[in-house]
């Protein structure tokens, strides 16, 4: 069966005509063309197909877009603002935080949350945000460097303004 | 040359694909949506060996939106194997299945979901065999035969090579340890599952994408098992997210891909799961070894004699290498005067083994390490001590005839000792925290040498293992092309930092075109550590021809001679008249002015070092990079937790071309050198592998992952491209014996298996309260008859020969 489903993503309004048992993973890269978001496990055990749904960080390949529709979505393509990365894209760029670079938009965006709750977190409150998001390329150093970095400048800005 | 004089090469420049990366631009195979495109699923046995005596795909072809259901029987009668000794896979099984997870149908569908239906209506009629889950059951059964190949029943492969008087040697020694090791078998688990691609056009010519660490090799066998002229063939590696050797080989969805593309005229992708993922497998081998080593009383070795059972899985793969890494790389580390070597891979009926980050080499590097702390223990020595003293000299040649060159081995070792605070550390054995804490911490050493690059290729030829095109134009910009592959170790910028460095531009201003069969001269692919030396070696080599033709043009142009000018600054000019200097831009003009088109071609093939005995391929390497490792924890006493608090390695990478892209290639080493020690496991129970999941098979989060200390150590390589040597596989290998000889340190218990689990420590520690040996480990051993030694002069202490002139460099 399937259903119309009105999603709200990176602040656009989409909608799709789908299988109601279709995950929101499937949804945003196959109906939405939003491949930044990546298969990983498809059993919400590796973190890699999260995205921010009302700012918080949701697991899309156990999401049903049905459930999802009034929140607002954020992918990986959505953390930009008109060409202008978000502190964290730069410092996980600049630190060589991305390898493979496969784990990277799911991790963006748990540390995105992570940082809008708690904006100057303790190494140990960075790990255990992100300690169900998997990364075999990295050993997490360079990760848990660059969202410090960009906790860091984000808070510098935020003095500024 | 001093790191003053570079202006690109060890800076802490980002990825040139790092932006792409971190706003999800980057396109992995399973990222490519072509139009029409169908997809394609596999029917896989769920007998772990079994004859097939029909299959009937009648009921998947009548369901709608199936385009083509197809068996063995729809493919080339052909076998096929990543090593030219080893061709003994099929891509859907016709006669039999060897393991669970072994293809025999396939069928393509308008989506993922009806394919799977699809699959479940095909009818396989099995005939079941034993199935041989261990190397015992497999010696134990030579009645039963997995495949009808191999050096003996179920043996894949037996080698045995003897350099020198081994016995003597040991007769001779103060001390002589005999242990027995067993490492498990472990998956590469990369976070990208593999997706491959296929669209065989209108005009019979077929193009692939896949994730894949090695597009030629894919190449070249996809000719032979599709009956395809190579030149009709194009294999595009996409941007592949995690590879660690699990995506070095030709696997069945590539070949089942094209297959289905050309049947229905549409392109077919397959995407595996991640349970596929683990059926797939080619991960690190289970091994069992025995060591029997003579050291004197000062810690020297005398001689070592190795002994390593491999337990293969169902196919050949990398195995045959695989093997001979269980044992050529020992002697690199240290002064070991004479070696006798002998290995056995046995077929099981599991997913086949093969190469994994270090390939067959960690799992030796256990034994030896491990053994090295209980001589060093017997003998009251310092065992970080007793390791410096017995490093192997730079440029001298090992007992196995491997030619070694520089080595930083005594300045990693003095580096972690000081930064560990070792000394202090040592003293203080099985502290407890805090009475009552059931917890006691400890600290171990190790180290470890790795090739940067193998020596040959996996098929012998006289060509280039690498090869580079680099073009300028007018516009000022340079593109790169090169087979090389980005596997997230950073090849693409590697390739821009060497050519920006010798034409005196910007990493920004070079186009880094990787890995397409049909546009990008030939590199064997990312594995063995050999991409930064091989196609680094290559594009320098075409940057500096391109490099002479310009400044040829500006010589005269600025009436001087081409050896007063330098390029940097994106101008080329006199050092001493910079004002005149042309932009590099005008530069390229003037060059293409008077040359024509300006691209130029850079070839690299190592040195010809193969030892002149059969099987004297495998091991030889331009250079070997050294690690040095010192891991600190904690042991619960009563629930056997192990909690890491530091490591700190040290590493000589040669030179560090960029220390940032190093340092993450170290730490991401030790971080999977940890899972391997701790948790991570390949095993199975009733045929089936007992976790083919990410929740099940336990993986290091950033939870489990200690505070890693990296140190890079520089000792400019004659071989490497501006002195580099390799980061990505060495740094693994001394992790885990350091964590085992910690765990000894603080309860006085020996693993001697990894991974070391919990319920391994309580084991130990009951034994050791009733009085027996404190160890767990294995005890037996298989009852197998290695063939004769080759018998061959040790080379030890032999200078290396000079360095040798490289094929390709006129």
């Amino acid at each position: 069966m399937k259903v119309r489903v009105a999603l709200s993503v990176n602040g656009e309004s989409r909608e799709a005509l789908v299988p109601v048992h279709k995950t929101l993973l499937e949804v945003l890269r196959e109906d939405l063309g939003l491949t930044g978001t990546k298969h990983g496990c498809e059993l919400g055990e590796c973190g890699t197909c999260t995205v921010l749904l009302d700012g918080e960080p949701v697991l899309s390949c156990l999401a049903l877009p049905v459930e999802t529709e009034g929140c607002r979505i954020t992918t990986v393509e959505g953390m930009a603002e008109g060409g202008r990365l978000h502190p964290l894209q730069q410092a996980f760029a600049e630190l060589g935080a991305a390898q493979c670079g496969y784990c990277t938009p799911g991790i963006l965006l748990t540390a995105t949350a992570l940082l809008a709750d708690r904006p100057s977190p303790t190494r140990q409150e960075v790990k255990d945000a992100l300690a169900g998001n998997l990364c075999r390329c990295t050993g997490y150093t360079k990760i848990l460097d660059a969202v410090e970095l960009a906790a860091l400048r984000m808070g510098r800005q935020e003095a500024r303004t | 040359m001093t790191k003053s004089d570079f202006a690109v090469i060890g800076q802490p420049l980002p990825k040139v694909d790092a932006w792409a990366k971190v706003v999800g631009e980057t396109k992995y195979a399973d990222d490519l949506f072509l139009p029409r495109m169908v997809y394609g699923k596999l029917l896989r046995s769920s007998h772990a060996h079994a004859r097939i005596r029909s299959i009937d795909t009648a009921r998947a072809r009548a369901v709608p939106g199936v385009y083509a259901v197809i068996t063995g029987a729809d493919l080339p009668r052909v076998k096929f194997g990543i090593l030219p000794v080893s061709q003994d896979e099929e891509a859907l099984c016709t006669e039999k299945v060897r393991m669970v997870g072994d293809a025999v149908a396939a069928v393509a569908a308008v989506d993922e979901e009806t394919a799977e239906q699809a699959c479940r209506l095909i009818e396989v009629d099995y005939e079941p065999l034993p199935a041989l889950m261990s190397v015992f059951d497999a010696l134990a059964h030579p009645e039963v035969r997995i495949h009808e190949y191999g050096d003996g029943p179920n043996v894949h492969k037996s080698v045995a090579l003897q350099f020198g008087d081994v016995d003597a040697a040991l007769t001779g020694a103060d001390l002589v340890r005999e242990d027995i090791f067993f490492f498990e078998g472990s998956n590469h688990l990369p976070m990208e599952q593999h997706a491959a691609v296929a669209h065989w056009g209108s005009d019979g010519k077929l193009t692939l994408w896949s994730s894949t660490q090695t597009p030629h090799y894919v190449h070249r066998l996809l000719a032979k098992v599709l009956d395809t002229p190579a030149a009709h063939i194009r294999v595009i590696a996409t941007p592949v997210g995690g590879g660690f050797g699990g995506k070095t080989e030709p696997f069945a969805h590539e070949i089942v891909a094209c297959q289905l593309s050309k049947l229905t005229g549409r392109p077919v992708k397959i995407a595996l799961t991640r349970e596929e993922v683990f059926y797939t497998h080619r991960g690190r081998h289970p091994v069992l070894m025995w060591i029997k080593t003579g050291f004197t009383k000062q810690g020297d070795i005398t001689g070592c004699h190795l002994r390593t059972w491999l337990d293969g899985g169902a196919y050949g793969s990398y195995g045959v290498a695989s093997t001979f890494y269980t044992g050529v790389i020992n002697p690199v580390t240290y002064k070991m005067p004479v070696y006798k070597f002998e290995a056995a891979r046995i077929f099981t009926n599991k997913p086949p083994c093969g190469p994994k980050r270090g390939h067959g080499t960690p799992q030796p590097r256990f034994a030896l390490e491990c053994q090295l702390d209980k001589a060093a223990e017997q003998l009251g020595l310092d065992p970080a001590e007793m390791r410096r003293r017995i490093v192997a000299e730079p440029f001298s040649k090992t007992a196995n005839h491997l030619t070694i060159t520089t080595i930083g081995l005594s300045e990693c070792i003095d580096k972690v000792v000081e930064a560990s605070g070792w000394r202090e550390k040592r003293a203080r054995s099985g502290v407890q925290l805090e009475p009552p804490s059931p917890k006691k911490s400890g600290i171990g050493i190790a180290c470890s040498a790795y090739l940067t690059g193998a020596g040959t290729a996996i098929y012998w030829n006289d060509m280039p293992h690498s090869g580079v095109v680099t073009r300028a134009d007018r516009s000022g910009g340079v593109a790169v092309l090169c087979g090389a592959t980005d596997i997230g170790q950073g090849s693409d910028s590697v390739l821009a930092y060497l050519t920006a460095e010798v034409l005196g531009i910007e990493p920004k201003d070079v186009h880094v075109h990787p890995a397409d069969t049909s546009l990008t001269p030939v590199d064997l692919g990312s594995y063995s550590s050999r991409v930064t030396l091989m196609c680094g070696m290559a594009a320098i080599q075409a940057a500096e021809r391109l490099r002479t033709v310009i400044f040829e043009a500006v010589a005269q142009r600025l009436e001087v001679s081409p050896t007063s000018l330098v390029a940097r600054e994106r101008k080329v000019g006199v050092p001493d008249d910079w004002d005149r200097a042309v932009p590099f831009a005008k530069a390229v003009e003037l060059g293409e002015a008077i040359h024509g088109v300006l691209a130029f071609p850079g070839s690299y093939a190592p040195p010809k070092r193969a030892g002149k005995y059969k099987g004297g391929g495998v091991g030889p390497s331009p250079c070997y990079s050294y690690s040095a490792c010192v891991v600190e924890l904690t042991v619960d006493e009563e629930t056997g937790q192990i909690d890491l608090g530091n490591v700190w390695i040290a590493h000589d990478v040669g030179r560090a071309l960029n220390p940032l892209l190093v340092e993450g290639q170290v730490e991401g080493s030790v971080y999977m050198g940890i899972g391997e020690a701790l948790m991570e496991e390949q095993v199975f129970r009733k045929n089936l592998h007992k976790q083919p999941s990410m929740l099940e098979y336990k993986s290091p989060t950033t939870l489990e992952t200690p505070e890693i200390h990296t140190i890079l150590v520089e000792t400019d390589d004659p071989e490497g491209p501006f002195g580099a040597k390799e980061a990505g596989q060495g740094p693994l290998l001394p992790v885990i014996p350091a964590i085992a000889n910690a765990i000894y340190h603080a309860l006085a218990i020996r693993i001697d298996e990894v991974p070391i689990t919990p319920d391994k420590i309580l084991k130990a520690l009951e034994l050791k309260r009733l009085g027996r040996p404190a160890r767990v480990g294995p005890v037996k051993l298989p009852l197998f008859t290695f063939k004769e030694p080759i018998v061959v002069e040790s080379a030890f202490g032999q200078p290396a020969d000079a360095i040798v002139k490289r094929p390709f460099t006129r």
